[in-house]
């Protein structure tokens, strides 16, 4: 199993009576923001314990690094408007609220700063336009950033918690199951018979598969999230071994960064004690804005990172092989390959129907149309 | 003020020339774009292999409630 990065697996969930947060200015934040604090507190961000501050931010955008010389791609940031802070100092501590999660943290302020908007977007999305959505929420914060340790006092149940787990839960879940190598596989979609293909290829070479939806905000036209998780339940259920693959959900929100965003999703499964980590084409890309094996070439600058990226290019069904194959096994031409489109099995579902067998398990595909709205409005 | 902040982010570390000489010819028409880079490249990657495997160790109470949850939604028996 991996070892947290950083080298130790933060927990920052702390007890205090109500009475001890009286008098603390509060400030409520948005759904992404307490996500974010959420992971701090639970490990997924190991070694992070709270928001950047100024030298990690300027680390991370030059470097790719915190300060420490960890490895560290995307910044984890707490932005404000001066307005906010008309009451609160660096030396302060505050209280930060989310109702739709129910967060509570405290913040302990070390530093409060500006920074460059324009630098910031061009370093992690490699592009200054403002159509690119990391741009457009970059050019969308607040003026002022504050860097400091945060501590959660609370959060509420919610929806799927049942798939949720911990960094913590997740070592224990692998040791239990006497797992030492474990490949994760990041989805934002229902399986088809290429993710399929590529799980169990990785699978062959581990001992157990770590299958780890990204859950939360969504655009129109995506699989609800119920249906992400229910399809996977079934693909399990009727073609996984019970003992070798395992699935939990991630409740990040989306960067769009494509390479240097590879490396953190790396990085969050290094947390959760997974030891390699599957790379597909284009990963976390939007538009044409990266190459299509950019968030593989990026892993050679990290010889440090300890988790094994399992680079998987292209793969398409050959009609000649008569199965799933990837440009390095297949002689034939490309006459005979049918690719996996997403596009073409959301047609097909959104008309009611179930896709060809050698596109998506009828298991799945019945799953999918159970649901009355499978996709988001 | 910039330059100051820049150097302090890196140091001057001595190896012998013959060395420096065989890992410049070495680097030529890779990705390497000076023998500092490829120096820290290889620090970096040794002492990272260095770290030691320590055991993550869990208190018995949070082992005992992680195994109930785990149980409890199905991932173990």
């Amino acid at each position: 199993m991996s070892k947290p990065h950083g080298g130790k697996l933060i927990d920052r969930h702390i007890k205090k009576e109500p009475s001890d947060t009286n008098g603390l200015s509060k400030f409520e934040i948005n759904t992404n923001l307490s996500e974010d604090i959420l992971n701090i507190a639970n490990g997924v961000f190991s070694p992070l314990e709270g928001f950047l501050c100024n030298n990690d931010l300027e680390n991370v955008v030059t470097e790719k690094r915190l300060a420490d010389d960890t490895p560290w791609t995307i910044p984890i940031l707490l932005d404000f408007d001066k307005n906010d802070l008309k009451e609160i100092k660096e030396g302060d501590s505050i209280l930060l609220s989310n109702k739709e999660n129910g967060v509570r943290a405290l913040l302990d302020i070390d530093e409060i700063y500006t920074y460059d908007k324009k630098a910031l977007a061009q370093a992690i999305y490699r592009t200054k336009e403002t159509s690119h959505p990391g741009v457009a929420n970059v050019h969308n914060m607040k003026q002022l950033l504050i860097g400091g340790k945060i501590s959660l006092l609370d959060s509420k149940p919610r929806e799927f918690d049942k798939y949720n787990l911990s960094p913590k839960e997740t070592r224990i879940l692998f040791k239990e199951k006497g797992w030492r190598e474990i490949v994760a596989f990041q989805t934002r979609n229902p399986p088809h018979i290429g993710h399929e293909y590529v799980q169990k290829t990785a699978l062959t070479f581990v001992d157990g598969l770590f299958i780890n939806p990204i859950i939360g905000k969504k655009k129109s036209g995506d699989f609800r999230d119920e249906v992400i998780l229910s399809s996977y339940d079934t693909l399990m259920k009727h073609y996984y071994l019970k003992d070798r693959a395992v699935m939990s959900i991630l409740r990040t929100s989306m960067k769009y960064a494509g390479p240097r965003e590879a490396i953190h999703h790396a990085i969050m499964r290094k947390n959760f004690g997974c030891t390699h980590f599957i790379v597909g084409r284009d990963h976390a890309g939007v538009g044409s804005y990266y190459g299509p094996y950019d968030a593989h070439d990026i892993f050679s600058e990290f010889p440090d990172l300890q988790i094994i990226p399992v680079f998987f290019r292209s793969f398409s069904r050959c009609t000649k092989c008569g199965s799933v194959v990837n440009d390095k096994i297949c002689p034939h031409d490309q006459k005979y390959h049918i690719n996996f489109s997403g596009k073409k099995i959301r047609e097909l579902l959104i008309n009611g129907k179930i896709p060809p067998e050698d596109m998506m398990r009828k298991e799945v595909a019945e799953t999918i149309l159970k649901f009355k709205q499978p996709f988001v409005e | 003020m910039a330059k100051e902040k820049e150097d302090k982010k890196f140091t001057t570390i001595s190896i012998p020339t013959p060395l420096a000489e065989k890992i410049k010819k070495r680097i030529k028409g890779t990705g390497f774009t000076s023998l500092s880079s490829y120096v820290t490249y290889v620090l970096r990657e040794v002492i990272s292999g260095m770290d030691e495997e320590e055991e993550e160790v869990f208190t018995k109470e949070d082992e005992k409630r992680v195994k109930d949850r785990l149980r409890a939604l199905g991932y173990i028996d």
